[in-house]
C-alpha cells in the first residue's frame, strides 16, 4: 500500500478511511446520521463551540490531565523513561468524559432532548449519565447483562446520576449486543433522541468526531512532553478496544515520523484459545454497527463473541481508522493476555500508587515488555486511560476473595 | 414483458388482476433447514405472491426480538448462506414464477464474496435483494454489482426519508420499493392507515415502481387496510411468531407447525385480496 502524504487527513467525504468506515445503517437512521454530520461540521466551524467545550474541560473535567514521570516503573523495568498520561484523574475516572462533554454539547445544539448510550465496562455509561445530569437531559444506557453483573459499582453510579440502565440479554449480553439495542432504540425514537456513541466506531461521522473530541489527550502530551523533556515523545502506548483513548493519544502524532506508536489489543486467554478480543490480530474486514472494519467473525460472516477480563475491551470490532492505520502500517498493533494485564495491574499499583483500569493495565503490561528493549533516552508515554476502582471486584474474585 | 424480471412480471400480473400482493417473510433455516424448505414450498399455494427469505445474521440491528430469535434458531440449526441459496434452488425446481427476495445484512454476503454470491444467487433463482444496512451511500458494495448481475436491488424508504433524499434512494431502486411504515424495528408498532395512505401519495409522486408496505402488519384486517392503498403488504414478524408458537420447549417443530404457518398465510392472503379489488390498481 502507498504511503499517504498525511495520516491525519481521513476520513474522505463519504466517511471512509481507505476501505474502512462508511455509513452502514438502516434507511430510517440515514437522514439522522446525515443531520449529525451537518451539525458536527457546523459546530467545528463555530469558535463558540470549541470555547464552550474548553470551558467544561478546564473547570468540570479537570483538564489538562497531568503527564507524570513514573520514576519507580522506569527504574524497575529498565530502559525507556516511562511517563503516564493521567486520564484516570479526569472527573468520572476515565478519558470517556472528554467525548461525552463534546457530544452532549452537540446534542444540545441539535435540540435533541433525550440521550441514549451503550456501555461495556460502564465508564462510558457513567460519563454519559454525568453529562446528562449536568445538562438536564434524560438518559437511557444499554448494558449487557453480563457486564451489569461484573461492573456493579458503575451501574449503581449511573442510577445515582439519574440514568435508566436497561439490561440487554440478547446474544452474548455484552457490549456488541448493547450497541444493537441502542441502535434499535434510536430507530424507534429518531425524532427527539441523540445516540451518544462512546468509541471511535459506528457510522460516519462518529469515528472521526469521537477521535476529534479525544485528541485533546495527544495535544496535551505534545505540549507537556516539550515542557518536561524539551522534545516530542519517542514511543506512545495505549490499550485498544473500540479505540478511543488510543486514537485520542495517537492522532496528533501520526505525522511525526520519529514517534513510534503501539496499540495493545486484549488477547484474553490467548489468541490461540479463541477466547480473546483481538480484532486485528485474529479478525478480518467486515461490516457491523454502521461501519466496515476488522471483526471477529466465523467463516460465514456471523459475529463471534469477544472475551477479555476487561469489559471495556470486550468488543468484537475496532474503530475503522485503526483498521486503516493497521493496514498502512503506521501503528503497531500487539496484544496482551488477561494474565499479563492483571500482573501489570499489580505492578503499577505497587510501584506507583496508581490503580489502573484493567483496560489501561493492558498498555502497562506492554510497557513492561517494551521499555527494557529501548534506550534510556527513549521517552515512552503510556496512556493511563482510566482508574481501576471499577475493577476491584473483578480482581478480588480472581484472587479468590470478595470485597 | 420479455426481459422483465420475475418481480416485474408478478407485479404486472397483480395489477392486471386489480389487486395488491402479499409478501411473506420467514427466515431461511428456521426452525431447521428441513421444515423451512417444507414451509417455503407451501407458500405460493397458501397465497404468498412474493417471498422474502431472511438470510440469518447474528446481529440484526434493525430487527426486533422475533426476527433476531428466528435468525439465532436458524444459525443454531446449522444454516449458512450457502444452504440458504440451496433452499432457493430446491424451491425453484417446483416453482418458476414466484419471486424470491433475499433479505438480510451485508456482512455474511461480504464474507461469502460479493461476486461469488451474486453468481450463486442468480444460479439458484434469486430475484432480488433487500440489504437492511446498505443505504444508497454504500451502493458500490452490492447495489451496483447486483444490478449488473441482473438482480433487482430493493431499497427501503422510511417516514424519515424526506423529499430531498427520496429521489436519491429511488433512482437506484428496481423491482419495487419497500416502504417501512414506522420508525422502529420489525414486529413492534403499527402505522395508521391514514399515515400509510399519505406516504403512498408522497412516494408515488417520485416513482412508478410498485410499493410494498411492511413493519407492523400482524392481522388479515391490517393487511386488507394496507392492500387498499399499497401494491403489496409485507408480513414478517407475525408469521415468525406463529412459527415460534409451534415449537416445543427444546425449540423443535411440533407436528402442526407447517400447517399453522401456511394457514396464517392463507388468512393474510384473504385479507389482501379483500383489500383492493378494483378496476384501476393505481
Amino acid at each position: 500500500m502507498d504511503k499517504p502524504n498525511t495520516y491525519r487527513g481521513g476520513p474522505n467525504e463519504h466517511g471512509h478511511f481507505g476501505i474502512y468506515g462508511g455509513r452502514y445503517v438502516a434507511e430510517t437512521l440515514m437522514p439522522l446520521i446525515l443531520e449529525v454530520e451537518r451539525a458536527y461540521e457546523a459546530a467545528k466551524a463555530d469558535p463558540t463551540f470549541a470555547a464552550e467545550m474548553d470551558g467544561y474541560f478546564k473547570t468540570y473535567v479537570g483538564r489538562p490531565s497531568p503527564l507524570y514521570f513514573a520514576e519507580r516503573m522506569t527504574a524497575e523495568f529498565g530502559g525507556a523513561r516511562i511517563y503516564l498520561k493521567r486520564e484516570d484523574l479526569n472527573h468520572t475516572g476515565a478519558h470517556k468524559i472528554n467525548n461525552c462533554v463534546g457530544q452532549a454539547l452537540l446534542a444540545r445544539r441539535m435540540g435533541k432532548r433525550r440521550i441514549i448510550a451503550e456501555t461495556g465496562a460502564g465508564q462510558h455509561g457513567v460519563a454519559t449519565a454525568t453529562v446528562c445530569a449536568l445538562f438536564n437531559l434524560p438518559c437511557v444506557v444499554y448494558m449487557g447483562k453480563t457486564d451489569i453483573e461484573r461492573q456493579a459499582p458503575n451501574v449503581f453510579r449511573m442510577k445515582m446520576l439519574g440514568a435508566e440502565v436497561r439490561p440487554v440479554t440478547s446474544g452474548s449480553a455484552t457490549l456488541k449486543d448493547a450497541m444493537n439495542e441502542a441502535l434499535r432504540d434510536w430507530v424507534a425514537n429518531v425524532e427527539d433522541t441523540y445516540y451518544l456513541i462512546g468509541t471511535t466506531a459506528g457510522p460516519h461521522p462518529y469515528p472521526s468526531m469521537v477521535r476529534d473530541f479525544q485528541s485533546v489527550i495527544g495535544e496535551e502530551v505534545r505540549q507537556q512532553m516539550r515542557e518536561a523533556e524539551g522534545r516530542l515523545p519517542d514511543t506512545l502506548l495505549a490499550c485498544i478496544g473500540g479505540g478511543s483513548n488510543s486514537m485520542g493519544l495517537f492522532h496528533p502524532f501520526l505525522d511525526e515520523p520519529t514517534v513510534r506508536i503501539v496499540a495493545v489489543e486484549a488477547a484474553g486467554e490467548g489468541i490461540a484459545t479463541g477466547k480473546h478480543a483481538a480484532s486485528l490480530a485474529a479478525g478480518r474486514p467486515g461490516v457491523l454497527h454502521g461501519n466496515r472494519t476488522y471483526l471477529l467473525q466465523d467463516a460465514d460472516g456471523q459475529i463471534e463473541e469477544a472475551h477479555s477480563v476487561s469489559a471495556g475491551l470486550d468488543y468484537p470490532g475496532i474503530g475503522p481508522e485503526h483498521a486503516w492505520l493497521h493496514d498502512v502500517g503506521r501503528v503497531e498493533y500487539v496484544s496482551i493476555t488477561d494474565a499479563e494485564a492483571v500482573a501489570a495491574f499489580h505492578q503499577c499499583t505497587r510501584l506507583e500508587g496508581i490503580i489502573p483500569a484493567l483496560e489501561s493495565a493492558h498498555a502497562v503490561a506492554h510497557a513492561v515488555k517494551l521499555a527494557p528493549t529501548l534506550g534510556p533516552d527513549n521517552l515512552l508515554v503510556v496512556n493511563m486511560s482510566g482508574r481501576g476502582d471499577k475493577d476491584l471486584d473483578t480482581i478480588a474474585r480472581l484472587e479468590g476473595t470478595t470485597l | 414483458m420479455s426481459g422483465a424480471t420475475r418481480i416485474e412480471r408478478r407485479f404486472a400480473d397483480l395489477k392486471a388482476k386489480g389487486r395488491a400482493g402479499l409478501v411473506t417473510f420467514l427466515t431461511a433455516g428456521d426452525p431447521d433447514p428441513r421444515v423451512s424448505a417444507e414451509i417455503l414450498k407451501g407458500l405460493p399455494a397458501a397465497g404468498a405472491d412474493l417471498i422474502e427469505l431472511g438470510m440469518p445474521f447474528s446481529d440484526p440491528m434493525a430487527d426486533g426480538p422475533a426476527i433476531q430469535n428466528s435468525s439465532l434458531r436458524a444459525l443454531a440449526a446449522g444454516m449458512t448462506l450457502e444452504k440458504t441459496l440451496r433452499l432457493v434452488a430446491d424451491f425453484r425446481r417446483g416453482d418458476d414464477a414466484t419471486p424470491i427476495i433475499l433479505m438480510g445484512y451485508f456482512n455474511p454476503i461480504y464474507a461469502f464474496g460479493v461476486e461469488r454470491f451474486l453468481a450463486a444467487a442468480r444460479k439458484a433463482g434469486v430475484d432480488g435483494l433487500i440489504i437492511v444496512d446498505l443505504p444508497p451511500e454504500e451502493e458500490a458494495d452490492l447495489c451496483l454489482p447486483a444490478r449488473k448481475a441482473g438482480l433487482n436491488f430493493i431499497f427501503l424508504t422510511a417516514p424519515t426519508t424526506d423529499d430531498v433524499r427520496l429521489p436519491r434512494v429511488l433512482e437506484r431502486a428496481s423491482g419495487f420499493v419497500y416502504y417501512v411504515s414506522i420508525t422502529g424495528i420489525t414486529g413492534t408498532a403499527s402505522a395508521s392507515v391514514a399515515n400509510i395512505g399519505a406516504a403512498m401519495a408522497r412516494l408515488r409522486r417520485h416513482t412508478d415502481l410498485p410499493i410494498a408496505v411492511g413493519f407492523g402488519i400482524k392481522t388479515a384486517a391490517q393487511a386488507a387496510e394496507v392492500a387498499a392503498v399499497a401494491d403489496a403488504a409485507v408480513v414478517g414478524s407475525a408469521l415468525v411468531n406463529c412459527l415460534a408458537a409451534n415449537l416445543n420447549a427444546a425449540g423443535v417443530a411440533e407436528p402442526g407447525l407447517v400447517t399453522a404457518v401456511l394457514g396464517m398465510v392463507s388468512e393474510l392472503a384473504g385479507g389482501v385480496a379483500a383489500g383492493r379489488v378494483r378496476e384501476d390498481a393505481r
